[in-house]
C-alpha cells in the first residue's frame, strides 16, 4: 500500500515540484485512471497488467490537456495567482466527480477475474495476496523509470525549468511545453498506480478523495518535488497506517498517519527531503 | 499619508458602513417578503454560510493565511455548545460563546505549528489537521462518535430566546444568523481600518519586508486566526441549534471546510463584500442545483458546480463583487501571494 501512496504522490510531486502548483484534482485523475482500467477490461477482457502502458498514455494525453486548457490561464491570471490555482482545480475535481457519476454511476464496481486476482504469493513461507505484491513491484518499476526519465536531458530541462522559469526561456527552452510534458509524466505515474490499484480496490466515483488526501500528506511530509522524499514518505505512511490499524485501532489509522506527518513538520516543515 | 487621503479613507470607510447597514437591513425585512419554508430556510442557510466566509476572510482574506480547515471550528464550536447543553444544561446562548471561545483557543493551538509552514504547505497542513479533528470526533463515544447527538426540544420551556429553541416559528433564527453576519461583517470592517489590518495585509503582501518593518509576522497571523476561528465557532453553535441535530460529518467534514472558503474566494477574497456576494450567488445555486438535479443521482449538479467554480476563477480572479463596482485592490503582488517557497514564518 505504501508504493501505491507513493507512486500516487510522485506524480503529484512532479507537478508541483515543476511549478508551485498543487493539483487538488488528483484524486479525480486517480479515480479516471481507475475506471480506464476497469471499463477496457469490461470491454475487452485485457488483463490489467497489460493495459498499463494504454492507460499511462490516456492519462498523458489528459494531464496535458488539463495543463494546456486550465493550468495556462490559471497561471497568467492577474490578480490571487495562487487561490485562483488552487480552486481551479479543485473546481476540475468537483466537475470530474460529477462527470464520472454522470457516465459510470456512482456503484462500486471491481475487476473480478485478472492474472493476479484471489491468488496468493508464497515468498519464503509468508503468503501474501499477488495483486499488492505485483502493484508493489509495478510502483517500484514505474519509481526506477521516473528517476532515470528526472537523468536524461528532458529531466534535466524540468529541472532548469523549475529552478527559474524565465532563465530557461532564454536558453531555448519553451516554458509551455516542459510544463506540459510534466503534468502529462505526472497524470502518467497516476495512470499506472491507479491501473494496479483497481486490481484489489473497489472503483467508484468518491474513491480518488481519500487517496488524494494521503497523497497530499505523503508530498508535504517527503518534501514537495523530491521524488525520493516521496518514495520514502509513503513508505513511512503505508506502514504507521498499517500499524495503527494493528496496535490501535483501524477507525484510527488515518489519525496515525496524519499525526506523524504533524510531527515531522514540527521538527522540519520542508518535509523529509525538501530542497531550498 | 497627506490629511486630506486621510479624510478620504475615513469618508470611504463611513460610507460602506452605511452600505452595510443598508443591506443588513434590507436582509432584516426579507421574511415580510418570502413566506414559504423552503425559500425561508434557503435564506438561513445563507446568512449563516456568508457570516462563515466573512469569518474565513479575517485570516484567509486580510491575512493571506488560505486555511482548509475551517470546518474544524465550525464543528468544535457546535460540539461545545451541544455537549453543554445536553450534558450540562447550560443554554446555548452562553453556549455559543464558549464554543466561539474553545475554537478559538484551538485555533491557536493549530495555528502553533502551522504558521510555520507558508503557501501550500500551510493550506495542506490545515486540511490535515481538519482531517484528524473529523476522524477523532467520529471515534470519539463520549460525544456519541458517528451517531451525532439530536438538540431536544424541551417541551416545558417552549420557544425560548435564552435556549435557542423555537418549533413553531423558524424566523428568530433569521435574526439569529443575520445577527452573526453583522457581527462578522463589522469584525471585517474594524479590521479594515485598525492596526491589526494593516500588518495582516502586509503579511500577506511580502512576510519578509513585514517583518523588516517591526510587524511580528507570526503574533500577527496568530491574531487573525484566533479571531477567525473564534466566530466560526459561535456560527456552528448556532448552525447546530438551527438544524438540531449533529454529527461529525454534517459538522466537520472537510467538504465544509471548502465550502466556508469558496464564497469568499469567488466573490473576492480580502474584501469587505467579497464573502457577502459570493454566499448570495453560491450558496442559492448549489442547494437549488441540489434539488432539482442532484436526486437524479447523476452528478449534474456537481459538474455544473465545479465548472462555475473553474470559470469565476479564471475569468473573475479578483472576485465577483468587482462586476457590482466594488472597489478591489489593485493588483501588486504579480508573483502570487500562495506560491512561495516553505520557511519559517
Amino acid at each position: 500500500m505504501g508504493l501505491i501512496y507513493a507512486l500516487v504522490a510522485a506524480g503529484l510531486s512532479l507537478i508541483f515540484g515543476l511549478m508551485d502548483v498543487v493539483n487538488f484534482a488528483h484524486g479525480e485523475l486517480l479515480m479516471l485512471a481507475m475506471f480506464a482500467a476497469f471499463l477496457i477490461w469490461q470491454a475487452t477482457g485485457l488483463d490489467p497488467l497489460l493495459q498499463l502502458p494504454l492507460v499511462a498514455l490516456l492519462l498523458f494525453g489528459l494531464g496535458v490537456a488539463i495543463y494546456r486548457l486550465l493550468i495556462v490561464r490559471a497561471l497568467s491570471v492577474p490578480f490571487n495567482r495562487g487561490m485562483v490555482q488552487i480552486f481551479v482545480t479543485f473546481g476540475l475535481a468537483i466537475f470530474i466527480r460529477g462527470a464520472a457519476q454522470f457516465a459510470f454511476g456512482g456503484e462500486y464496481q471491481s475487476i473480478s477475474q485478472s492474472l493476479l486476482a484471489n491468488r496468493t504469493a508464497d515468498i519464503a513461507g509468508i503468503y501474501l495476496p499477488l495483486p499488492q505484491v505485483a502493484s508493489g513491484v509495478v510502483c517500484l518499476l514505474a519509481f526506477t523509470a521516473l528517476l532515470a526519465i528526472s537523468r536524461t536531458e528532458f529531466g534535466r530541462a524540468l529541472e532548469a525549468t523549475r529552478e527559474d522559469r524565465d532563465a530557461v526561456a532564454l536558453i531555448g527552452i519553451d516554458r509551455d511545453r516542459i510544463f506540459g510534458l510534466g503534468w502529462g509524466l505526472g497524470a502518467a505515474t497516476v495512470g499506472v498506480a491507479g491501473t494496479m490499484l483497481a486490481t484489489f480496490y473497489y472503483v467508484s466515483p468518491n474513491v480518488g478523495a481519500n487517496f488524494a488526501l494521503i497523497a497530499y500528506v505523503t508530498v508535504a511530509l517527503g518534501g514537495f518535488g523530491s521524488l525520493t522524499g516521496a518514495l520514502v514518505a509513503g513508505i513511512l505512511i503505508g506502514e504507521t497506517e498499517s500499524f495503527t490499524a494493528l496496535l490501535i485501532s483501524p477507525a484510527l489509522k488515518q489519525v496515525g498517519m496524519f499525526a506523524i506527518y504533524m510531527l515531522v513538520l514540527m521538527v522540519r516543515p520542508r518535509g523529509l527531503f525538501g530542497r531550498l | 499619508m497627506t490629511a486630506a487621503s486621510h479624510t478620504t479613507i475615513a469618508r470611504r470607510r463611513r460610507r460602506e458602513l452605511i452600505a452595510g447597514a443598508i443591506v443588513l437591513a434590507v436582509l432584516a425585512l426579507l421574511p415580510l417578503a418570502v413566506h414559504d419554508t423552503y425559500s425561508r430556510n434557503l435564506i438561513i442557510i445563507t446568512l449563516l454560510f456568508a457570516g462563515f466566509a466573512q469569518a474565513w476572510n479575517v485570516l484567509g482574506g486580510y491575512c493571506g493565511q488560505i486555511s482548509l480547515g475551517h470546518a474544524l471550528y465550525v464543528g468544535v464550536g457546535a460540539y461545545v455548545s451541544t455537549m453543554l447543553l445536553v450534558r450540562g444544561g447550560v443554554p446555548p446562548t452562553l453556549g455559543m460563546f464558549a464554543g466561539g471561545a474553545v475554537a478559538g483557543l484551538l485555533a491557536l493551538l493549530v495555528g502553533w505549528p502551522c504558521f510555520r509552514l507558508s503557501g501550500h504547505y500551510y493550506a495542506i497542513a490545515t486540511v490535515v489537521v481538519g482531517e484528524i479533528g473529523y476522524q477523532l470526533f467520529l471515534n470519539w463515544d463520549w460525544i456519541s462518535a458517528a451517531e451525532g447527538i439530536n438538540i431536544p426540544y424541551v417541551r416545558a420551556i417552549g420557544d425560548s430566546w435564552l435556549w435557542l429553541q423555537f418549533r413553531i416559528d423558524k424566523l428568530p433564527f433569521h435574526i439569529l444568523a443575520l445577527t452573526f453576519l453583522t457581527a462578522t461583517f463589522l469584525t471585517a470592517w474594524w479590521v479594515e481600518g485598525s492596526r491589526w489590518g494593516f500588518s495582516w495585509r502586509a503579511v500577506k503582501d511580502d512576510p519578509i519586508a513585514a517583518r523588516s518593518l517591526g510587524v511580528r509576522v507570526f503574533r500577527s497571523k496568530m491574531a487573525a486566526a484566533a479571531i477567525s476561528g473564534g466566530l466560526t465557532g459561535i456560527g456552528g453553535a448556532i448552525y447546530a441549534q438551527y438544524v438540531g441535530y449533529i454529527d461529525p460529518e454534517s459538522v466537520m467534514n472537510g467538504q465544509l471546510s471548502i465550502l466556508i472558503a469558496l464564497p469568499a474566494v469567488l466573490g473576492g477574497v480580502g474584501t469587505l463584500w467579497g464573502p457577502l456576494v459570493g454566499a448570495a450567488v453560491l450558496i442559492p445555486l448549489s442547494e437549488l442545483s441540489r434539488s432539482y438535479l442532484g436526486g437524479s443521482g447523476r452528478g449534474t449538479d456537481l459538474m455544473i458546480y465545479g465548472a462555475l467554480i473553474v470559470g469565476v476563477a479564471l475569468l473573475r480572479p479578483q472576485g465577483l463583487a468587482s462586476l457590482l463596482g466594488i472597489r478591489v485592490r489593485a493588483p501588486r503582488d504579480v508573483a502570487g501571494d500562495v506560491a512561495e517557497s516553505p520557511r519559517a514564518a
